[in-house]
């Protein structure tokens, strides 16, 4: 044993399994096998699915099932091979859950193509997704080989604010198009268009990782008492208020609630892990709620959002109201129609939600077709996602790469949080896509690159002989 | 830092918990709301994703369901002589919805009915593509098509009640609507049925339960009814005393006959219904009073507002507060009294029944799509207008119209008929054509019954040529033909 022991003495008091997320023993199973068992589970899954489609809508199984099996196969083959050479001992589950809920998509996905005349605008979205999905499997691959070790990312701290910066400001300088719906998230170059704010999510928190380990001690000792609070000096309150006021910026000029509550939630999160301090919490609530109600003053889009949660009917009224959009109610009424078991995947109607039923609107789509116990199904295979990243962070000897994985599976569990509950009807809709499942280009290379650094983190955490690690602050429990 | 991750993840499982318990929520226990909500179209596309049920007369359907493999909808309704059954069957279209049976029966011709569960269960389980259950009606397919050809291109209604029972037999409302004609959802479809909502004389409208009329002579037996219940009179044969010139109580208006030389002074009860005395009826209303006449129209079914066939009926009205000078031309079928032509063929079945109203109705069964009889019409006493005796003395004025009055054109050989024409004044100052009023009833040798009821908005161009007798009375006489001798 060594002194990696002490940021895991805590496992050990509480009683948890000394398993296959503290040390591994020498020797010890180091779970491929496992990993390529349930890989082929989530490839022939989405299989099955889209021979019910097939089914269901046409009365034969669809020509390109196979083809599609076996490319969505071979490509997750040279992933989980890639992984036995690059990062051995990593996490076993989140490759799989990644490869399921991403061919669950392009099922979903596919089978609204093929209501395509049913949709008043409809672009086939299906062989796009397929290759980006190719490509977010090969950037994942990419990771996986080059990265030799996530600690590598600590020497791009403020490289990646800056980076961060530029992609988040960039769409509020591209003129929107059409197809974009009144919100700046866009950067479009020729018929090519990327969503900068999937990328920034992991660049950011790249950012908050590096930086919050270097300034965690001022930020957490350097406090005064203020009403049984503590609060942090003047000094290092300046980045949170520049990120608040980035946040709130983001709000303001590219009218995307979602982004900058998942970029102050993911802040906050990422400061109180580091400086384990509950007043910044609570301070970071009081700002953001404040931040909120000042911007949803005076922000029309933002009040339309609160009335159309608030009221999701309000738009089938006749004429309809001003700026109201029927997608909310439309997508209750698909949640509804599913009921409990669902109509069966390519008997449902959501088609009824319009452009937005295969991005934004999938789980409506989904809700409809697989009905509650799918959905239950799919939050249950995200909130095992976001519990890997967890078990991650808390299995990582580094500070650093605690502070990455407690980031990225937080933002990965907000995003989710912010998406489902807003198109279920529990919080205001944002407008952001659902990781892997939604059509979206970016969202799917992104979140297989966040996948790919928490299995490289995962993998260095349980390798049996520990590399030295470079000198840093040392690890508080 | 393991302990604040713990938090988080703490957290991050709220956050999913959150999602779940919403998702159940809405997708469980908001799920009935949300799925029927009236803004979700998928009902729309469901009523006409498989076979709809049909509506049935005389044992053959009246209606179809066509596949037509449209995008969203895989079958259309259609109609076999759609402007004859229209307002019996309602419409169902794709865009615009359903009416009258096609609604009220929706839960059964669209097989959603959860007295058709277990059968859909079935059908479910072993792989039988869902098809929607009938409605058999009680209409008489020859007393329909009777109605419908003798209303012609008149502009009017006729409803035909088995007066035993209560079933009707004939509902008929021109000018007409084929309702296939905007059953599907393409510009064809919608502009028909903006046509028909825009075209002036009304063929959407069901005039034998939607509009309401002066009824005006036909009245006269709801009003000699309550002189004999009363006991104002005994028989039939009693004289009244009635002036030569009666003018209405209180002012200086004269009620007039519709000729001076129609023998009304102090004529007896029979000979003043043979020739509708409008001052001796006016006269005998005056003097029983407001109250009394509405208590026995009431129990005629006016006032009503829960007439259901199951279609509902408009609320025929007898007025509760003219003046006596009002009150003498409500009991003549004018001023303020309004009746459907249900309502009039409700009066003459209750009258033809020795005096107890059967409840009018038009659904005989229900039944699923494998013929099983899902639920079947008990008959049921509506009222008892008034008593035997007071029945049989009015049958007997109404035979003798028929036989000596202005209804002998009514007559069927070897058939007893009875019946009571009208003719009631409308518009301001009476300025519009009147409406020809006829109801009757037949009882064949062999123990046919029929109530009819027909009321024609324009018979004639010329006011002198329409009277109830003239008009109506040989529509009446064809549909009750038509039941009685199956004609």
């Amino acid at each position: 044993m060594s002194t990696f022991d002490l940021s895991n003495s805590e496992t050990d008091r509480r009683g948890a399994r000394r398993g296959n997320t503290t040390i591994t023993p020498q020797n010890a199973p180091n779970r491929r096998n496992t990993e390529l068992a349930m890989l082929g589970f989530a490839v022939v899954l989405p299989m099955f699915a889209y021979a019910n489609v097939g089914l269901a809508m046409d009365g034969s199984l669809p020509a390109g099932m196979l083809a599609y099996g076996l490319g969505m196969g071979a490509l997750a083959l040279v992933a989980h091979l890639l992984m036995r050479r690059f990062a051995p001992y990593a996490d076993p589950l989140l490759l799989p859950l990644a490869t399921l809920l991403n061919g669950l998509g392009l099922v979903m996905i596919w089978r609204l193509d093929k209501a395509g005349k049913l949709l008043a605008s409809n672009f086939p979205a299906a062989a796009n997704q397929l290759m980006w999905s190719g490509l977010g499997i090969a950037f994942f691959i990419g990771v996986m080989v080059l990265l030799k070790d996530h600690r590598i990312l600590q020497r791009y701290t403020y490289i990646s604010m800056a980076v961060a910066l530029v992609l988040l400001a960039a769409p509020a300088f591209f003129p929107t198009r059409d197809g974009d719906f009144g919100a700046k998230i866009w950067i479009h170059i020729g018929s090519f268009s990327i969503q900068p704010g999937e990328f920034a999510k992991i660049i950011l928190t790249v950012f908050f990782a590096g930086y919050l380990m270097v300034k965690r001690d001022a930020l957490a000792l350097a406090s005064r008492r203020f009403m049984g609070l503590y609060l942090p000096r003047g000094r290092d309150l300046g980045p949170i208020i520049m990120v608040w006021l980035l946040s709130i910026l983001i709000l303001v000029f590219e009218t995307d609630l979602g982004s900058s509550f998942l970029f102050f939630g993911l802040f906050v999160v990422m400061l109180y892990v580091a400086t384990e301090r509950t007043s910044w919490i609570l301070f970071g609530l009081v700002m953001s709620i404040g931040g909120a109600a000042v911007v949803a003053s005076v922000e029309s889009h933002v009040q339309t959002r609160i009335n159309s949660w608030l009221d999701p009917m309000a738009a089938f009224a006749d004429p309809p109201p001003v700026g109201t959009s029927e997608q909310i109610g439309q997508t209750l009424m698909a949640f509804g129609s599913g009921g409990v078991t669902g109509t069966g995947l390519g008997q449902g109607r959501s088609w009824l939600i319009q452009f937005a039923a295969k991005s934004d609107f999938i789980l409506g789509s989904f809700g409809e077709e697989l009905g509650l116990t799918g959905m239950m199904a799919i939050f249950l295979l995200y909130g095992l996602i976001v519990q890997r990243g967890l078990r991650t962070a808390i299995a990582a000897r580094d500070p650093f790469g605690k502070l990455l994985a407690v980031g990225l599976s937080s933002a990965f569990a907000l995003q989710v949080f912010v998406v489902a509950g807003g198109v279920t009807g529990l919080i205001p809709l944002t407008g952001m896509t659902m990781p892997f499942l939604a059509q979206g280009g970016s969202s799917v290379v992104a979140n297989w690159g966040l996948i790919a650094i928490l299995l490289k983190i995962s993998d260095s955490a349980r390798r049996p002989a520990a590399e030295p690690e470079p000198a840093t602050a040392p690890a508080s429990a | 830092m393991n302990k604040p991750i713990r938090r988080v993840s703490v957290f991050c499982l709220i956050l999913v918990l959150a999602l779940m318990v919403r998702t159940n929520w809405v997708q469980g226990v908001q799920a009935h709301a949300w799925a029927t909500n009236k803004n979700n179209d998928r009902n729309k596309y469901d009523r006409y994703a498989y076979p709809r049920g049909n509506i049935i007369v005389g044992g053959q359907p009246v209606t179809n369901s066509d596949f037509v493999n449209g995008l969203r909808y895989k079958y259309k309704r259609s109609w076999i002589d759609g402007a004859m059954y229209a307002p019996v069957t309602g419409y169902s279209s794709q865009s615009f919805g359903t009416s009258q049976l096609e609604s009220l029966e929706d839960g059964i011709l669209a097989g959603t009915d959860s007295r058709l569960f277990f059968r859909n269960t079935l059908d479910m389980l072993t792989g039988d593509d869902k098809k929607g259950g009938d409605v058999v009606t009680t209409i008489d397919a020859k007393a329909q098509k009777a109605a419908f050809e003798g209303l012609g291109n008149k502009k009017g209604a006729a409803v035909a009640i088995d007066p035993r029972t209560g079933a009707i037999l004939a509902l008929v409302s021109t000018p007409s609507y084929d309702p296939s004609t905007f059953s599907g959802s393409s510009a064809a479809d919608a502009k028909a049925w903006t046509d028909l909502n825009a075209d002036p004389n009304k063929p959407m409208l069901n005039r034998a339960l939607r509009e309401t009329y002066p009824p005006g002579s036909t009245f006269k037996l709801v009003t000699a009814a309550a002189a004999f219940e009363d006991g104002k009179f005994q028989n039939p044969g009693d004289t009244t005393d009635t002036p030569e010139q009666y003018f209405l109580p209180g002012t200086k208006t004269e009620l007039k006959n519709a000729s001076k030389d129609e023998p009304c002074t102090n004529a007896t009860l029979l000979d003043a219904m043979d020739v509708s005395c409008n001052t001796v009826f006016g006269k005998i209303g005056a003097e029983l009073g407001g109250p009394k006449l509405r208590a026995q129209a009431e129990k005629f079914g006016f006032n009503n507002s829960k007439v259901e066939v199951p279609i509902r009926a408009t609320t025929s009205v007898f007025p509760s507060n003219s003046a006596p000078d009002g009150t003498a031309m409500d009991a003549i079928g004018q001023h303020d009294t309004r009746a459907t032509p249900l309502q009039m063929a409700m009066v003459a079945a209750a009258i033809a029944n020795n005096g107890t109203l059967m409840e009018p109705y038009l659904v005989d069964q229900e039944r699923s799509s494998t013929l099983a009889v899902v639920s079947k019409h008990s008959e049921k006493v509506m009222s008892q207008p008034v008593s035997a005796t007071t029945a049989q003395k009015l049958q007997q004025l109404m035979e003798s119209v028929v036989q000596n009055g202005t209804g002998t054109k009514a007559k069927i050989d070897g058939v007893t008929v009875g019946g009571k024409t009208g003719t009631a004044q409308h518009g301001q100052d009476n300025s519009g054509l009147p409406f020809a009023w006829f109801m009757s009833y037949a009882k064949g040798a062999d123990g046919k019954q029929v109530a009819v009821a027909v009321v024609v908005e324009n018979g004639s161009d010329d006011r002198s040529e329409i009277s109830g007798g003239s008009i109506a009375a040989p529509i009446a006489k064809s549909i009750m033909q038509a039941v009685v001798q199956g004609k």
